[in-house]
């Protein structure tokens, strides 16, 4: 047996043969699987954008048809603030700024996102009477081990925080992963992005932030460089290059 | 089911551990473990391969070339990860997003290999598979009880459901926060390996 199965020929063929079939079942699984797992992807974005509008219970399991009735996503350019034309869908900020065409490296790094997109796809939620009520703004920044991705809910003075999620993490468990404590969740409703200046005041106070502070949130404890990779996201984003441009003409009522 | 249908399925959970015995596929056991649902999912993951990488090699080992045997047995082992991996995606994506890279680790998991050269190679297809699945089942039952004692005493939970309600939460209980930690596991391991030899002193290794 052994010397019949051992000639070239027919260790290649064999070969041949395994990489076929394998390669059958592999993609028949990926082609087949797809449209499941893309509106899965879709699914676990539309639940975590609600969740930042504060319309995650409003939803229950409605997620799909309450996304569609309240939230219009816009894709803006950061530098000029402006909406521009784009499939937000299928908009990644990461693959973008991994394209040379598509990103720059901001001046002042901060977040540690290395380059940063052109633009960014934003989420404006309306109330029941048609007013835009909430606006969500994907944010990116490195937490103590890699990026950390999230949303920030803010009102429509486009300064008073609705919310601050976290949806993609690798924090410590139990320490840095308290992002997503609902306990830490519950500091931030009605803070305040900016100071009186309009410059970003916000800040994570290690510690414990004292009473009536309107910019300070609680520090995780255990967790200073997530605390601090926190802080400099928001920083970031909430600053001139990040959403600055587009908040300040926003805020003019020039575009709602 | 017959005598020896059942040693072969039984064998690797206590007698023939692969984690605890053989000490096998240690790293996506420190990995895994800091929750019930992810070693759940991991366990049947694994089952899953081991179970049918070993019935496919089983069937065709009389005509693997024994010069590119490994690679075979590769192929087999990683479509079948991959198919895992995208069922995972489709059907429960919250917890691939947790698993993460630690489901395509799976091809490298020595178990899958091992079991594949060690026995699938040997013996006919029925048997085979039940190897697969009680060698699947052996180091599931070590992440099971890992992931038991580093959620319970890690965070206070089971499943996500709060049994010592932490003191950040308002209870009485201070998280273990070692536990929390994946080379924690090591410690675990360890001690489930002491606690299985000294039942069955027979494991012990001859000086």
């Amino acid at each position: 047996m052994a010397s019949n199965k051992e000639t070239f020929g027919k260790t290649v063929g064999f070969v041949l043969a395994v990489c076929v079939v394998c390669a059958t079942l592999v993609s028949f699984s990926a082609v087949q699987l797809k449209p499941l797992q893309v509106a899965n992807k879709l699914l676990d974005q539309q639940t975590k954008i609600l969740e930042a509008a504060g319309l995650l219970e409003k939803a229950g399991d409605q997620i799909v048809p309450t996304f569609e009735k309240y939230v219009e996503a816009r894709m803006i350019d950061l530098d000029s603030g402006e909406f521009v034309e784009g499939d937000v869908i299928n908009f990644d900020e990461r693959r973008n700024s991994r394209d040379a065409e598509l990103s720059d490296k901001p001046e002042n790094d901060i977040a540690g996102i290395n380059r940063r997109s052109h633009t960014a796809v934003v989420y404006l939620v309306k109330n029941d009477s048609n007013q835009i009520d909430t606006v969500v703004l994907p944010i990116v920044g490195s937490g103590l081990w890699d990026l950390m991705y999230g949303y920030v809910g803010l009102e429509s003075d486009l300064n008073t925080v609705r919310s601050v999620i976290y949806s993609d993490h690798k924090e410590t468990p139990g320490l840095g992963a308290e992002v997503l404590n609902p306990n830490w969740k519950a500091l931030w409703p009605g803070k305040k992005m900016y100071d009186n200046n309009n410059e970003v005041a916000i800040k994570i106070v290690k510690g414990g932030a004292k009473k009536g502070d309107v910019h300070g949130v609680d520090a995780l404890s255990g967790a200073t460089l997530t605390s601090v990779g926190v802080e400099n996201t928001l920083v970031f984003w909430l600053g001139e290059e990040g959403y600055k441009p587009f908040i300040s003409k926003f805020r003019k009522g020039g575009l709602n | 089911m017959s005598s020896e249908a059942n040693k072969v399925l039984t064998k690797p959970i206590f007698d023939n551990n692969p984690i605890a015995l053989q000490v096998l596929g240690i790293c996506s056991a420190l990995a895994v473990t800091s929750s019930m649902a992810n070693a759940l999912v991991m366990t049947l993951a694994v089952v899953f391969v081991t179970a049918f990488s070993n019935l496919f090699i089983s069937i065709i080992r009389n005509h693997i070339p024994s010069s590119v045997r490994i690679i075979v047995q590769m192929a087999i082992i990683a479509s079948l990860v991959i198919v895992v991996d995208q069922v995972l995606k489709a059907f429960s994506y919250q917890l691939s997003k947790e698993l993460a890279v630690f489901v395509g680790l799976i091809i490298t998991n020595c178990i899958v290999m091992g079991r594949a050269e060690a026995f699938a190679m040997k013996e006919k297809p029925g048997v085979s598979f039940l190897d697969g699945i009680g060698n699947g089942l052996g180091y599931g039952f070590i992440l099971m009880t890992v992931a038991f004692i580093r959620e319970l005493f890690g965070f206070g939970t089971l499943f996500g459901i709060e049994i010592l309600p932490l003191i950040q939460n308002g209870g009485w209980y201070q998280a273990n926060g070692l536990l929390v930690l994946p080379f924690s596991s090591f410690f675990v391991i360890g001690f489930i390996i002491w606690a299985l030899r000294q039942w069955k002193p027979e494991q012990v290794e001859k000086d």
